[in-house]
């Protein structure tokens, strides 16, 4: 049954859904006992180790294995010449550099030693000497047009992609006011506590692959084109995995090399990351430089804006590498005078993948900072300000946005909660000053990523299974599909088993990214269950010889209108049915395309502000994403929490710093990588709207997981402003940075004064 | 080990989370980093949290170590662990063991704990996925007296 095909999911009938049902895996979190893919152990199992790149741009002279294999227990060491038939990346580049090619960043895979434990994999790794032909590298794209810059990997030609609408310079010539800056966001690092990796295991010509991945189908589409064999050929598993957050939303290069070293070896392998590698080589948020202006008229209308953006996407093109930084500036705003151009550059740096939110998180910062320099100019209330200037529509594509209001709804709340009305102390101490500030963000996805597909049956006993073949990344996918299908078919949770994490128990299913997997797959397995339903009547109807028309189920048994019938207890029924198996199937095809489905939202932040030391505290956020309908209340609020957390990180401490004399990472690692902690986070207020939008989609719920980010470093920042006045270009905004800034400010206050005097 | 004598071979070379995982299959202390910074491989050693990667498996001989594969009894879950459900302090799960021995080591060494304690018992215990405003409330469900009375 096509989800497009039934009635919107509406409050009748509704029991599960809405509730804060406890996540279905939490016991066998809290025992130890969920199995993440580097716990995985089959017998015989071998651990391949990578050995990496270490320097930033190169051709390789040569590659000696030979002291590595004479450890005892290595039992191959791969390097390109076994894996020659195989590329990897966007730009199909060897999978494994043979002696000539070129390594194009510190981190590279350069070779594979698989051996029988992995204590001598790492000693025998340690032994490979490789051989290096420097060439000159680019870590710092801020040289990218210099006249002298190495051209690298898809740098040859620099392409902008421009986008907008109307005539933007003319627009400025009528604002009042302009406000405009250039604005830096850093690499941040998505450092999943669970490392990229995967066990594979070939018996005949079939692989089974544990990997901790976003798209189990996915990582199956793209090993079976490498390897040239058939879906069918290829069985990918992720029954938990330990956080993506974007990082995994593709296949790497661990995943591939585990298979083919199984394949060399005819044992299972697991090759896992370590930190470095993490770091190094599975995915980062691309640091970005953007250049924008934004005009207005005194009123606060919103009448042109330009962005100019420069982003860093390291040495290789990755699927899904491509984010969005242009997104925030077409659709936020009422605007009918919008440029945005956007250069993608190369760098001798570890390639770039979507990481929450990815571009929008970037642009939102930038955006939501001239917004408040334009309230603070004008005198306007910062929400206020943005109401004026709401859109409702995307104007790119001149549809409305699915629930137009929403964004508005949540200023209300987020004013609500937060007091934004109330008055507030901004200098509680000599040494404190405290301050508030105000932002607003889109997100593009909101609705689904279609194709997805589900099949539910009956077992004999009555109780039911669900299969699909999503994965769960720990958002809680299993749990709120889990309360999907019970309302459906009107059956207890604990009769229901879901199926998901492994591409042989259902029918394919989306990649987990953008917020998109509950849009799509509740729609689907709600289809699904209704079409199980639908196949009872019908099977009862054949079996008691009655019309179907008579028919009805409650979840536990089939009744009938029919006066000398007894109810059907559907444990019996279904026993009868045999060898009937009584099942469903539902998809989700398409989303709408009369309207542009938008998840929306706001923050509200407070901060401390300590002028001794220069440390930013935040001491509060109140968000409100305009999420659609709230499927379970409690797994909402985490992902509130994360995403707050994670905003938090990123405002205020996390950057990848690189040498650019050595084109080396300087803190590949979680030292000084600096991840928020338990003591970093503050009071967090979810502001919940709960709108069902059911134009976007049947189920009306339009996912959450990227929402409670996107407004979060902005916030900080224009409270960070509200607090001491000072303005901050660049994130994160660092002890550093606020005492350098500071000190600036009382110097030039003092000439200043000097020159009056 | 969790409250049995057992036996492992250790290689003079491995860390206590390498011989709790290869050397005894309890693989719910997870590396992360492997170098003491992100707290995923915590367990207790004679009752104290310690890293399980910088800690030697061979030191570890007729000494007492709890992982959290231990913290059940037959099934029934702890309170803390119980709390951890209660509140969905988790997400992933994948750090989840080294949060949930840290608040253990807690409980074991002070009887009335404090917010203060709770939270320094949890900042060397990283979450990506940022749990930590429910591990907080867990904690207090499961380790304060005020919410014990």
């Amino acid at each position: 049954m096509r989800a497009a095909e039934l009635d919107d999911l509406t409050e009748a009938g509704v029991e599960q859904v809405g509730q804060p049902v406890r996540r279905v895996d939490a016991v066998e979190k809290v025992t130890g006992r969920a199995r993440y893919s580097a716990d995985i152990s089959l017998p015989g199992q071998l651990v391949g180790v990578i050995v990496r790149s270490e320097r930033p741009h190169a051709t390789i002279a040569s590659i000696d294995t030979d002291a590595a294999c004479a450890v005892e227990g290595v039992v191959a060491v791969m390097t390109g010449a076994d894996a020659t038939q195989y590329a990897w990346y966007e730009d199909d580049e060897p999978l494994l550099p043979r002696v000539g090619d070129t390594v194009r960043f510190v981190g590279d895979d350069v070779a594979v030693v698989v051996a029988e434990t992995e204590s001598i994999a790492r000693r025998a790794a340690a032994l490979v000497d490789v051989g290096y032909d420097d060439l000159r590298p680019l870590t710092d794209v801020e040289h990218v047009d210099d006249d002298d810059a190495p051209t690298l990997l898809g740098n040859e030609e620099i392409e902008t992609e421009a986008e907008g609408r109307g005539d933007v310079e003319t627009a400025f010539a009528r604002a009042d006011v302009v406000v405009e800056g250039t604005f830096r966001t850093p690499t941040a690092v998505h450092n999943a506590m669970e490392p990229h990796g995967a066990v594979a295991d070939w018996r005949g010509d079939q692989v089974d692959v544990h990997t901790s991945t976003q798209g189990i189908n996915d990582v199956r589409e793209h090993l079976a084109r490498r390897l040239g064999v058939d879906h069918s050929q290829v069985r990918v598993v992720c029954e938990y995995m330990g956080g993506g957050f974007g990082a995994k939303q593709v296949p790497w290069k661990p995943t591939m090399l585990a298979v083919i070293a199984s394949k060399l070896t005819g044992a299972p392998v697991k090759v896992m990351n370590d930190r470095r590698s993490e770091n190094l080589a599975a995915g980062k948020r691309n640091a970005t430089t953007q250049r924008v202006r934004i005009g207005a008229m005194k009123n606060g209308s919103v009448v042109a804006i330009d962005a100019e953006i420069d982003t860093e996407v390291g040495a290789y093109s990755v699927p899904g590498e491509e984010s969005a930084v242009q997104g925030p500036y077409l659709h936020l705003y009422q605007c009918d005078d919008v440029r945005v151009r956007t250069r993608r550059l190369r760098s001798n740096l570890g390639p770039a993948v979507a990481f929450r939110g990815p571009g929008y998180l970037e642009s939102t910062f930038v955006l939501e900072s001239l917004m408040d320099e334009l309230a603070v100019e004008l005198g306007i209330d910062p929400i206020d300000l943005r109401r004026r200037n709401h859109a409702g529509r995307n104007q790119q594509e001149d549809v409305a946005w699915s629930h137009p209001d929403g964004i508005l709804r949540s200023y209300e709340r987020v004013a609500e909660e937060s007091g934004w009305a109330n008055s507030f102390d901004r200098e509680p101490s000599e040494r404190i000053r405290r301050g508030r500030g105000f932002a607003a963000h889109d997100w593009l996805a909101a609705s689904a990523t279609p194709p997805g597909h589900a099949t539910v049956e009956f077992n004999f006993d009555g109780s039911v299974h669900v299969g699909l073949s999503a994965q769960d990344l720990g958002t809680g996918t299993r749990t709120v599909l889990g309360q999907v299908v019970a309302d459906a078919m009107g059956v207890d949770m604990a009769h229901i088993r879901l199926s998901l994490g492994d591409t042989s128990t259902g029918p394919p299913s989306p990649t987990s990214a953008g917020s998109t997997t509950v849009p799509t797959m509740a729609p689907a397995v709600r289809a699904a269950a209704l079409a199980a339903v639908e196949d009872l009547l019908d099977a009862a109807a054949e079996h008691l010889e009655v019309d179907r028309n008579t028919l009805s189920f409650d979840g536990s048994s089939v009744q009938s209108t029919v006066a000398d019938l007894d109810d059907q207890p559907l444990a019996e029924l279904c026993a009868d049915l045999s060898p009937r198996v009584v099942h469903g199937w539902g998809s989700k095809e398409a989303t709408p395309d009369d309207v542009s489905p938008r998840a929306q939202g706001s923050a509200e932040a407070e901060v401390e502000v300590d002028l001794d030391t220069g440390a930013v505290r935040v001491t509060r956020i109140v968000v409100g994403p305009d999420c659609g309908r709230i499927l379970n209340r409690r797994l909402a609020d985490s992902q509130v929490l994360g995403g707050v957390t994670q905003g938090i990180g990123f405002a205020l401490t996390e950057r990848q710093l690189v040498d650019h004399h050595l084109g080396m990472v300087m803190n590949p690692d979680l030292n000084e990588y600096l991840l928020p902690t338990a003591s970093d986070t503050c009071e967090i207020v979810h502001a919940a709207l709960d709108i069902p939008d059911l134009a976007a989609n049947e189920v009306g719920a339009k996912g959450i997981g990227e929402l409670p980010l996107l407004p979060v470093p902005a916030a900080i920042a224009n409270a960070v402003h509200d607090a001491i006045g000072i303005r901050f270009h660049d994130l994160p905004i660092t002890r550093q940075r606020v005492l350098d800034a500071l000190s600036a400010r009382d110097r030039s206050t003092t000439n200043d004064e000097q020159e009056s005097s | 080990m969790n409250g049995r004598r057992r036996h492992a071979t250790v290689e003079a070379g491995d860390s206590l989370l390498t011989t709790v995982r290869e050397g005894f299959g309890l693989t719910g202390a997870k590396p992360a980093c492997e170098v003491g910074t992100c707290g995923a491989c915590t367990v207790l050693l004679d009752d104290e949290a310690v890293y399980s990667c910088l800690v030697l498996g061979v030191e570890c001989e007729g000494r007492r170590v709890d992982t959290v594969e231990g913290l059940d009894d037959h099934g029934e879950l702890s309170p803390l662990q119980d709390a951890f459900v209660q509140c969905d302090a988790l997400q992933c799960g994948f750090c989840t063991s080294g949060q949930l021995m840290s608040l253990e080591g807690l409980r074991r060494a002070e009887p009335e704990p404090t917010s203060e304690d709770i939270e320094r018992a949890v900042q060397g215990n990283l979450c990506r996925c940022g749990a930590y405003r429910h591990i907080l409330d867990a904690a207090e469900m499961a380790l304060t007296v005020r919410s014990a009375s």
